[in-house]
């Protein structure tokens, strides 16, 4: 019987193609926009994701504190009130995971005939824990090298390529200012930061040998910043609280002194991007249903018509034996079709356009089997819903006035 | 005797009108046989399209009972009127009610789905009824390929398909040419002979005389019932 059923409704699809169609459109543009959205506000959501991660996650970094001399004042990290051994009180709190003094700059590193200006960081092995880095190539250093100031570096993707072209960097030997280092490994690709600078155009050497041979320090073990890594996101603001009273403590700062430090949270910065492209997608997302709730109100506005123009039909069968449920069941049928196969239609063409666009423009974008679920829940609903008015209508009218209507 | 087909008992119906209740039909009773082919004549207004609804279950009656087939049928709901329309009955109208987009065969089986039979039978009875009424090569033909008088046939076979116990033709010839009107007649005649009970309504004196009888409508009340020269 919804075998019969169903060839019927196709028939009466195929009556009045046309009607048919623009019925349809209005689902396919509805469901179209719907898939283009979410490809494009997930991507946006993927994008940022990824940067994030590439970041390192529950991150906050303490600077040394500014100076003034003579009325000019240093900025952040100008006067030398870090060092080493604050680093390593930090590792001992509580809630905190790792912890990677650095010193940074950016130096000139020249090896044969090539030469490429890069930023250096001088850390600890910690360091790439906390920013979860791989190595790709070769091997990172160890405590040791830390211990005593070995000149070894590891290297980023964009170091490797401009510094030695198709050579493999490992075991050969390049110079920063002036000094020799053996190059041990090759970092995994990062990509570009939320700023947009590129991670991968880094060099890490061991602190110690940053700090003697490359940077220079204005006392022993000073560093100008301290990278320190939460065990968790709900412990962040206890950790960076409990650094805090730590800091003061021994830098004997008394009551009512200011910090002679400072702190920044980088996963806080991170995850209210995250927030604004979340916010972005679900607002596209928003606007797209819109013309979705249009499709559904054409397909009820249709169905309406048709069952007007068809009551004689329905008397028709009425008289020869169609129960109120086998007219609604008719006419709900051939709502939920028009709608599905607008849906169908629509989520091929909005994968068409999202493809297109990631072809044309290298924007990210994401399709997921949730999304298309989502969009075929959705337009199911939208044709029982938007079709059973009409369908009810059509259900309930006297089979004696229909038989009349002319 | 054999139990009536139909047995209607004080039936009345009242339409709600501006002027307050309109009394369509007042309290008619009647009897309906096995085999019988019954002519119900009079002018408009007379109740005799109203009594066709009732008879066909397409109305309930304000007052009366109406028995089919030996049931009470006076106060269904509308379901299980329509299974005792789908089971029990069979129309054929004035206008012939094919519809437009199917085939010839799909519209004499219509009926076969509301009754849930599976595909192959129904095509198979479609196909029976068709060879019957002579219009068995045009079964994959839209209704508008034939004439008035083959669209007429094929609703006859329509009406036949779920072997009801009862016909119901409501000016059966109204929309036919005399020729035309006579064939469907003659084929009226052919099925009430194979035994098919059949209740004609009619305004033309020489399309109730097939009938072997004929029962008149005046004002809502039967005013005569007789038998004809048909009746053997």
């Amino acid at each position: 019987m919804l075998k019969a059923m169903l060839s019927e409704a196709w028939l009466a699809m195929g009556a009045n193609r046309l009607r048919t169609a623009l019925t349809m459109l209005g689902m396919v543009i509805g469901v179209g926009a719907v898939v283009i959205m979410m490809a494009i506000g997930q991507g946006a959501q993927y994008a940022v994701q990824q940067t994030i991660s590439t970041m390192g996650s529950n991150l906050f970094i303490v600077l040394s504190g500014s100076f003034t001399t003579a009325g000019v004042r240093s900025g952040s990290a100008g006067a030398p009130t870090l060092n080493v051994a604050d680093g390593a009180a930090i590792a001992e709190l509580d809630g905190v995971s790792n912890v990677a003094p650095t010193h940074q700059g950016t130096r000139q590193l020249v090896y044969g005939s090539q030469n490429w200006s890069s930023q250096v960081i001088g850390t600890t092995p910690e360091y790439l824990d906390a920013r979860a880095w791989n190595i790709v190539n070769g091997a990172g250093f160890g405590d040791s090298d830390v211990r005593s100031a070995t000149r070894v570096a590891l290297i980023g993707k964009t170091v490797a390529q401009n510094l030695f072209g198709d050579d493999d960097p490992v075991g050969k030997t390049m110079r920063i200012q002036q000094n020799p280092f053996m190059v041990i490994g090759v970092l995994g690709s990062k990509g570009q930061n939320l700023d947009g600078r590129d991670q991968d155009d880094t060099v890490i050497i061991p602190l110690s040998t940053a700090q003697r041979k490359v940077f220079g320090t204005p006392f022993l073990g000073s560093v100008r910043m301290i990278m320190v890594q939460a065990d968790s996101a709900e412990n962040m603001p206890r950790v960076m609280e409990s650094v805090t009273s730590l800091l003061r403590q021994r830098h004997r700062l008394r009551e009512g002194m200011p910090d002679d430090f400072f702190m920044r949270n980088l996963s806080a910065a991170a995850e209210s991007e995250a927030e604004t492209t979340r916010t972005m997608s679900i607002l596209l997302g928003a606007i797209a249903s819109i013309s979705l709730l249009v499709g559904g109100i054409g397909i009820m506005n249709i169905m309406l018509v048709s069952v007007t123009e068809r009551t004689r039909e329905i008397g028709i069968r009425m008289a020869i034996g169609a129960r109120q449920k086998d007219i609604l069941t008719q006419f709900l049928l051939e709502a939920v079709m028009i709608s599905f196969a607008g849906c169908l239609l629509g989520l091929l063409l909005g994968l068409a356009i999202a493809l297109g666009i990631n072809a044309f423009t290298g924007m990210v974008v994401v399709i997921s089997g949730s999304a298309a679920l989502v969009a075929f829940a959705v337009a199911a609903t939208v044709g029982i819903f938007f079709g059973w008015y009409p369908a009810r209508k059509a259900a309930q009218l006297d089979p004696i006035e229909a038989l009349r209507y002319q | 005797m054999a139990e009536p087909v139909i047995r209607v008992v004080g039936l009345g119906k009242s339409y709600a009108t501006a002027a307050g209740l309109f009394p369509a039909l007042k309290g008619v009773d009647l009897e309906v046989r096995p085999g019988e082919y019954i002519a119900i004549m009079g002018p408009s207004g007379s109740g005799k399209s109203t009594f066709m609804n009732l008879l066909g279950c397409l109305d309930t009656p304000s007052i009366g009972d109406y028995y089919l087939a030996g049931e009470n049928v006076a106060h269904m709901a509308k379901d299980a009127l329509a299974i005792l329309r789908n089971r029990t009955l069979g129309f054929v109208f004035q206008g012939f009610n094919l519809l437009p987009r199917m085939s010839l065969q799909d519209n004499v089986a219509l009926p076969l789905v509301y009754a849930g039979a599976d595909k192959e039978s129904r095509r198979a009875a479609a196909r029976e009824l068709l060879d019957k009424v002579g219009l068995g090569k045009y079964a994959e033909s839209l209704p508008n390929r034939i004439s008035g008088g083959q669209q007429q046939r094929v609703a006859i076979a329509r009406a036949l398909v779920n072997k009801p116990r009862l016909i119901l033709a409501d000016e059966p010839t109204g929309n036919l040419d005399s020729h035309t009107s006579e064939e469907i007649m003659r084929l009226f005649g052919e099925l009430n002979a194979e035994g098919i009970t059949i209740v004609l309504v009619t305004h033309e004196p020489d399309i109730a005389a097939h009938a072997k009888r004929q029962v008149k409508f005046l004002d809502g009340q039967i005013v005569s019932d007789h038998l004809t020269g048909q009746a053997a």
